[in-house]
């Protein structure tokens, strides 16, 4: 039904850009998630940005999405921050000044918590203040993840809680003491992980990788800068879940049609509503 | 100031690398290890301000939880402060092996400071290992030996005192120096025949004697070579020697299948495999499925009307048994190439693993040099690096791992196998023209993109061609880099593909550009080649070395000339080399030219078809096992926990966890399936999300079988992996299979005959199921020549492996289902016939290891294909149907394991009663875990339990149970009497077990 609504609002359609080049992986399907919310979207290779052939002041929205930016060599996000910081700081500035929205996902965290874009307490955005450092197991786990939101943000309305798998080998969340305070008291903390349908279904421990307090995700003070680690556009859809055959058989049963989309869809929504 | 510099990088927070290294070291018995610590280093030789090094060392740390210091070379004072520590150890990179962090730390570095380093300026990277805890010289040499491969890597030791007094550890430069000036020889050839013998078995003489290494051409090969430049009226050069070796070796033109054998005179890939194909495809008419067989580097199959799917699976046994890390993750990024070198480039969409290695728990040490020297890598060293290998190569590189498998058996100790595998995308028509046609042109630029080229992987196709000695050249090691390749996948499949930029394309792996451009130049008719052009990691590489290297990361394309700009101008944007080394003619002939002089000049026709035939002859030696006296097991639940702990069924979920498969997002039913997180042997993705379309993979693989009889060994795996595919809901008549053959040696006459045996089965079966062929790969000399731990001489060959991989095309995806229970009170089903077929059971070698014997057997499990075929269509029908609601098909360890499976998959209980089980058996164990084929433990919904049985008449199947609430896991047998009884959970903590730590 969103997607009928937001076809009919052609023109209010939001411009996306989503980062790419470098090892970056799953732009096409950031890409789905927002074309089904309703935005347009191009998939930019960032030597194209700094070439001028793209200006990030045409895009309402950014996307880092997830992957392994230049092998997570010297840490992972790093060297790609490093890369924006060189070529493309000033409109990175400027786009963060603006009502515009920004999103990392998994590496594309890494490199919004390498660029200093979240936690950016008192909108100093370019000092790093939080890590994402090696799982506990100091290996890539991937496995789904249930999620309950605590705090407010354009990107996460209508949600309390949601579903998404993981992929990585840098996730655990690491801030120091005192910054952690600040992080809960300015309620930048967006996502925790907790124990849900999946976890449950999966019996799988509620964090997965070692992160403080349980945090998947931050927010910027103004909440439209989000990074997270889990993936929400690579469980857009019922049928990637886990638990699918499960629910399957169970709707089937009950005579009920199997739902198409599974509930992280929601992000990229709210996204896209954002501008409508 | 001096201009080497180390920058050291560590944590100032609790570092979970440290942690999980202190663990490893702990399991390796090292209990005095109290703690351990890393510094990240980095060293610089470049010239720099003070004030530069500062800024780079701010970038290559996290001051959130890093700090760094910058020590100049020859200081007099330590520049960070260290905690008391007993030792530490140092590993760095030998010479010329890649080194991806200083790749990334070079272009960081060049980007910072808009500086370009100097052909003398480098860097290189590397780690210390600090530990502290009382350990003596003997305990911290046998931890550095766990850290580091000495094929690749060096380590270095200092003692806290030392490194006190030192202020740190040496600065080592591995740069690679190459006095040499570049220069090709002319090989004298007229020589006597044991010369020849010589020459063809360790290589050309280099002037101080020693050898080249390995051109692996059997005399017959080098009388033909000796006769045509007889004919030329010169002697060849090193380089079209060498060439020769690399485009004529058993790794290239698979001369074991393709030479005639007894009285087949195509040889048995033309009559049994390719044959099988060509039979299938007349028969399907117009249902045929497939679009490009055996003919470039993957197969392709039809998928909907608008694209097709390829698949490749590779082996890469060779170097993983020298480099397990290397070797494995090389033959992923090596099998990625050849999805991207499929047609105009299709897009890899996910990948498969198997490795065949053996007991990671027991360490009998090897050697390949007398006198306990040059010792192999302990099979758990190597078990943790391939599955590390395949984690970094797949993950960086984006590509899902839904599907792989592991398999153990002592004799992969001497040589393991890894298997790669890659399915790709590709629509049929790009801008309306075939994707699947590929043809340079003459005239085209020969162009090589990606990486550069240096001494790693000299020999490798000729390696592995070869057993596995001493004298296997240490040069074949490579690591991958899969970054760079990342970066021309994405350029070529998502932009140069689809602008037509090129007019074919081609990976470059074993033999290096020598097989690339002499492959493509077929398509021509001719190729010249500018050596000099190639681009090179370090100068000094001697001209032959240049066009055979297999150094990664490297395609090969022809680009017409009026499209060079602007490819060109698109690499240089995507930060890819692309360099321009010659051009593809029709002249007939391979021309090289090194600065303007003719270095090659071999006629196309020789080439490629100059390699003379070598007749093969096979004998044929059944053997027959003493037949193993089963004692009558009281208690059949121990037996189940048993074996479902083993290593060849236990759960290794802790490799699938590591490998992303939800990448892409076409995960449909991944790699662990159901509650209880169950390894399943067949996945299903679902690639293009607008259509309904999915993709079934799956494979079978039992070596065991072939220590009585290949044939049968071969049909099992065969009908394995259909029944497999089958099981979770792909379409018996849109399946297409692989072939991966790993032998042994592979010129015994015995050896041959299980060799004819098992492709015979190949094509008795195909036939019958009508699943094509349409690609393949084999490894034929699978042997270790070397030492046991007493210094005599020993042969390990592994036993011969068939691996069949399937791929299925699903119309309808949502009609898939997974292994798990769903409902209590749902039906069980077995579909098929239980013999008591035990030869080469899994339950066989469990008992006689009890007893510390070898318990083969006999009676190896036969397949009957037209009864299997008539089963698996039925059970279409109801998966059509939707009346399944989960299944799994009876493999290895027998019907007992699968209950268990489908048991734990939903943490339900089952209780089930053998009784009335189809077949013919006369004792309860027997039942549980005989290996009959052609078998799927099926269950339903009650109320589909009539319409169910209706579709499945005519063929053998029997309800044998029902699945219950009360978590209890249930056999009964005649007159209800229990021979198992166990609580799901209990079970589900044996299957976990297996690799726990791993």
């Amino acid at each position: 039904m969103f997607i009928e609504k937001h076809l009919r609002d052609f023109n209010m359609k939001p411009k996306v850009l989503i980062f790419s080049g470098y090892g970056f992986q799953s732009e096409e399907e950031t890409k789905l998630g927002f074309e089904l919310a309703g935005a347009n979207v191009d998939i930019v290779h960032i030597n194209d940005l700094i070439e001028n052939l793209y200006h990030l002041s045409d895009y309402q929205i950014l996307a880092f999405p997830g992957g392994f930016s230049y092998g997570d060599d010297t840490g992972s996000g790093n060297a790609y921050a490093n890369k924006l910081k060189n070529h493309l700081w000033e409109d990175m500035q400027n786009f963060v000044m603006k009502d515009k929205l920004i999103i990392g996902i998994c590496n594309g965290f890494q490199v919004l918590v390498n660029l200093g874009f979240v936690p950016a307490f008192g909108s100093k955005y370019g000092e790093r203040t939080v890590a994402l450092v090696h799982n506990e197991s100091s290996r890539l786990i991937c496995r789904w993840v249930d999620m309950k939101v605590i705090t407010n943000s354009p990107w996460l309305i209508n949600m309390t809680t949601f579903s998404a798998p993981i992929a990585h080998g840098e996730g655990k969340f690491y801030a120091p003491a005192d910054i952690l305070d600040k992080l809960h008291k300015k309620k930048l903390v967006a996502i925790k992980y907790t124990k849900g349908n999946i976890a449950n279904y999966q019996d799988y421990p509620v964090n997965p990788n070692g992160s403080i307090d349980d945090i998947a995700g931050i927010i910027d003070e103004s909440g439209r800068i989000l990074g997270l680690m889990p993936h929400p556009e690579r469980g857009i859809f019922s049928f990637q879940r886990p638990d699918f055959g499960f629910i399957k058989e169970s709707c089937k049963r009950r005579g009920e049609k199997i739902p198409k989309f599974s509930d992280s869809i929601q992000i990229f929504i709210n996204a896209v509503n954002y501008f409508s | 100031m001096a201009d080497v510099f180390r920058i050291g990088v560590y944590s100032k927070v609790f570092d979970s690398r440290a942690e999980v290294r202190k663990q490893n070291l702990h399991n390796l018995g090292c209990k005095n290890v109290i703690d351990v610590w890393l510094e990240d280093i980095y060293t610089l030789k470049i010239k720099l301000s003070s004030f530069q090094l500062t800024q780079i060392g701010s970038s290559l740390s996290n001051p959130v939880t890093q700090s760094f210091y910058i020590q100049p070379q020859n200081s007099k004072k330590s520049y960070r402060a260290y905690n008391k520590f007993s030792y530490a150890i140092e590993i760095s990179f030998l010479p010329g092996v890649t080194d991806n962090i200083s790749h990334t730390t070079k272009e960081l570095i060049e980007d910072l400071l808009k500086v370009k380093f100097t052909n003398d300026e480098d860097i290189y990277s590397s780690q210390i290992t600090f530990i502290n805890g009382k350990l003596n010289l003997n305990e911290v040499n046998y931890i550095a030996e766990s850290l580091y491969n000495p094929l690749i890597q060096r380590a270095s030791i200092k003692s806290y005192q030392q490194f006190i007094n030192d202020h740190g550890m040496y600065f080592v430069i591995p740069k690679v120096n190459l006095e040499d000036l570049p220069e090709v020889s002319d090989i004298n050839l007229d020589v006597s025949d044991s010369e020849l013998v010589i020459i063809g078995k360790v290589g050309i003489a280099n002037p101080d004697g020693s050898r080249r290494g390995p051109l692996a051409l059997d005399l017959i090969f080098m009388k033909e070579i000796q006769r045509y430049f007889e004919k030329l009226d010169r002697k060849p050069t090193d380089i079209e020697l060498e060439s020769l070796a690399q485009t004529w070796s058993e790794h290239c033109k698979h001369t074991i299948f393709a030479n005639p054998l007894d009285e087949i005179k195509d040889g048995l890939f033309q009559k049994y495999i390719k044959g099988a194909t060509q039979e299938i495809c007349k028969k399907r008419g117009k249902k045929d499925f497939c679009v490009s067989v055996f003919s470039d580097n993957s197969g392709a199959i039809k998928f909907g009307d608008e694209f097709l799917l390829t698949h490749k699976v590779e082996t890469h046994n060779s170097p993983s048994a020298l480099d397990p890390f290397g070797g494995s993750i090389t033959g992923i990024v090596g099998v990625n190439r050849d999805t991207i070198g499929f047609g105009l480039g299709a897009k890899p969409i996910a990948n498969f693993y198997g490795f065949c290695l053996a007991n990671p728990k027991v360490d009998i040490p090897l050697y390949k040099g007398a006198n306990k020297t040059q010792k192999m890598l302990s099979s758990r060293r190597i078990m943790d690096g391939v599955i590390e290998g395949i984690n970094a190569g797949g993950n960086q590189s984006g590509i899902p791992t839904p599907q792989g498998f592991i398999y153990f058996d002592e004799r992969y100790r001497g040589k393991p196998l890894v298997f790669a595998g890659t399915v790709g995308l590709i629509p049929r028509k790009i801008k309306g023209r075939l994707s699947y046609i590929k043809k340079a042109n003459p005239g085209d630029y020969i162009v090589m993109i990606g990486g550069r080229v240096g001494k790693d992987g000299i020999h490798g196709a000729t390696f592995s061609s070869e057993a596995l000695n001493e004298k296997s050249p240490v040069g074949a090691v490579q690591i991958g880099d899969p970054i760079t390749q990342k970066k021309f996948s994405d350029a070529l499949i998502r932009e140069a593909r689809n602008m037509l930029l090129y007019n074919s394309i081609t990976d470059n792996g074993a033999g290096g550009l020598s097989c690339s451009v002499s492959e493509m130049a077929k398509e021509s008719g001719g190729c010249r080649v500018e050596l000099e052009k190639v681009p090179l990691k370090y100068p000094g590489l001697m001209p032959w070395e240049i066009w055979i290297s297999e150094s990664q990361e490297r395609m090969t394309l022809a680009v017409p000339k009026f499209k060079w700009d602007r490819f060109s101008d698109l690499m240089k944007r995507r930060d890819i080399e692309a360099t321009v080394i010659g051009e593809f003619t029709d002249s007939g002939k391979c021309t090289i030219f090194y600065n303007k002089k003719i270095i090659m000049d071999i006629d196309m026709q020789f080439l490629h078809y100059g390699l003379p035939k070598r007749f093969q002859k096979s004998t044929n030696t059944s053997k027959k096992h003493k037949e193993p006296t089963i004692p009558m097991e009281s208690d059949l639940t121990k037996s189940l926990m048993s074996i479902i702990g083993r290593l060849n069924i236990g759960s290794f979920e802790f490799i699938s966890q590591q490998y992303d498969h939800v990448v892409l997002g076409n995960s449909m039913l991944g790699p662990v399936q159901g509650r209880g997180r169950i390894n399943a042997d067949a996945s299903v993705i679902h690639p293009i999300i607008s259509r309904s379309t999915g993709v079934v993979l799956s494979y079978g693989l039992y070596p065991s079988y072939s220590d009585i009889d290949t044939y049968h060994m071969a049909a099992a795996s065969l009908d394995t992996a259909v029944r497999n595919a089958v099981t979770i809901g792909g379409d018996p008549d849109y399946l297409a299979i692989l072939d991966n053959f790993c032998w042994c040696s592979s010129k015994d006459s015995e050896r041959l005959g299980q060799l004819r045996q098992s492709a015979k089965a190949c094509f008795d079966y195909a036939t019958v199921y009508k699943t094509p062929f349409i690609s393949g790969k084999d490894s034929m000399f699978n042997d270790f020549s070397g030492y046991n731990k007493n210094g005599k001489p020993i042969k390990i060959s592994i036993p011969p492996t068939l691996l069949i991989t399937s791929i299925g095309v699903i119309k309808d995806v949502t009609e898939v289902v997974s292994l798990d229970i769903k409902f209590a009170g749902d039906l069980i089903y077995i579909l098929g016939d239980t013999f008591e077929e035990l030869g080469g059971s899994e339950y066989y070698k469990m008992l006689g290891e009890k007893q510390n014997k070898l318990f083969i057997g006999n009676n190896v499990p036969k397949v009957n294909a037209a009864k299997n075929k008539k089963l698996y269509e039925a059970y279409f029908k109801c998966i059509k149907k939707r009346y399944i609601s989960a299944a799994i098909s009876v493999n290895r360890g027998g019907l007992g394991v699968a209950l268990a499976k489908i048991s734990m998959g939903g943490m339900l209980g089952i209780d089930i009663n053998v009784e009335k089980l189809p077949g013919k058996f006369s004792r309860n164990d027997f039942a549980l875990f005989s290996e009959s084929q052609g078998r799927i433990l099926v269950v339903i919904a009650p109320e589909n339990k009539k319409v169910f049985e209706k579709v499945m008449e005519g063929n053998s199947f029997a309800q044998i149970g029902i699945a219950t609430q009360n978590e209890k896991f249930i056999i009964e047998s005649f007159n209800k009497r229990k021979i198992i009884e166990v609580e799901v959970d209990k079970l589900l903590n044996v299957y976990r077990k297996t690799f726990e730590g791993f």
